[in-house]
């Protein structure tokens, strides 16, 4: 891929690769360097059929796919980070409507970046969940 | 084992009742008081990493939110619904390729309002764990 290649398509090609980003349903909207992802609503992310609410475990995923996306967008000859931890919030109840979510790279250094994630539906003031984590930034070549 | 609560109804509530466990194919593999294990198979639609053919980080993430609540869930004399607060999650190590996952949960201390789980995944050997997780939640005794 060019250098001047379409951001958007960059990290698009980026999750249509992970066949489990396609599982979600989840994609990016790419403004400069501002990423937002999307993970539309689907009956198969629910994980409490009674109120109901987006499964925990899919908020957690969604956000850390949303930290490699952006990471993929900064640094996009690299391969895909690993996942060293990450330690999510739940703050509100996601119902079954569409989510949205934005990273900050609030710090990529050499061999590890740290990363903030946040999720939200209605109101990006309302958060439905916070996510921290720390990623294993990996070269060019085959580990 | 269990004691006043019967826990028979968990297996049905906790797999096919809520729509991503289903989607992830998450089965029950055992249940005592305040301990849980279950695990979901491989499949081509979960892979995270294309070039190995790894199960995808956020289904262990899933997977491990699931398991902690069945393990509060068991801990916990009277049914009642349950929101996860925090979740943290530490990658050891890749699944190995083409592996499923399997977690076991403990709720090791239960409040009237908090449950204190600890957890760990593995692929095939439970003393070689890929995951280990901390997780609290909240009960929500009115429903």
């Amino acid at each position: 891929m060019s250098e001047d290649a379409n951001p958007t398509g960059v990290v698009d090609t980026f999750l249509q690769g992970v066949p489990y980003a396609r599982f979600l349903g989840m994609r990016v909207e790419v403004a400069g360097d501002e990423m937002t992802a999307i993970l539309p609503f689907a009956q198969h992310l629910i994980g409490n059929p009674m109120l109901p609410a987006l499964h925990g475990g899919v908020l957690g995923a969604f956000m850390e796919m949303t930290a490699l996306a952006q990471l993929s967008l900064a640094q996009p000859l690299r391969r895909v980070p690993k996942t060293i931890d990450i330690t999510v919030e739940y703050l509100r109840s996601a119902g079954p409507k569409d989510t949205y979510a934005r990273a900050i790279l609030r710090k990529v250094g050499r061999r590890v970046a740290n990363v903030q994630v946040e999720a939200w539906q209605d109101s990006r003031a309302k958060p439905v969940a916070g996510m921290t984590g720390h990623f294993l930034l990996r070269n060019e070549e085959p580990s | 084992m269990t004691e006043t609560y019967d826990t028979a109804a968990l297996p049905d509530r906790m797999t096919q009742f809520v729509p991503h466990a289903a989607a992830l194919g998450m089965e029950l593999v055992s249940i005592g008081k305040g301990v849980g294990v279950m695990r979901s198979a491989w499949r081509e639609e979960l892979v995270g990493d294309p070039e190995t053919g790894v199960i995808a980080g956020g289904v262990v993430t899933a997977l491990i939110d699931h398991t902690c609540g069945l393990a509060v869930n068991s801990a916990n004399e009277t049914p009642m619904p349950i929101a996860t607060l925090d979740l943290r999650i530490d990658y050891l190590r890749p699944a190995k390729p083409r592996s499923g996952v399997t977690a076991e949960a403990t709720c090791y201390r239960l409040t009237r309002s908090i449950g204190f789980v600890r957890a760990q995944a593995w692929d095939d050997d439970p003393s070689d764990p890929l995951a280990t997780a901390q997780a609290t939640f909240m009960l929500n005794p009115r429903g």
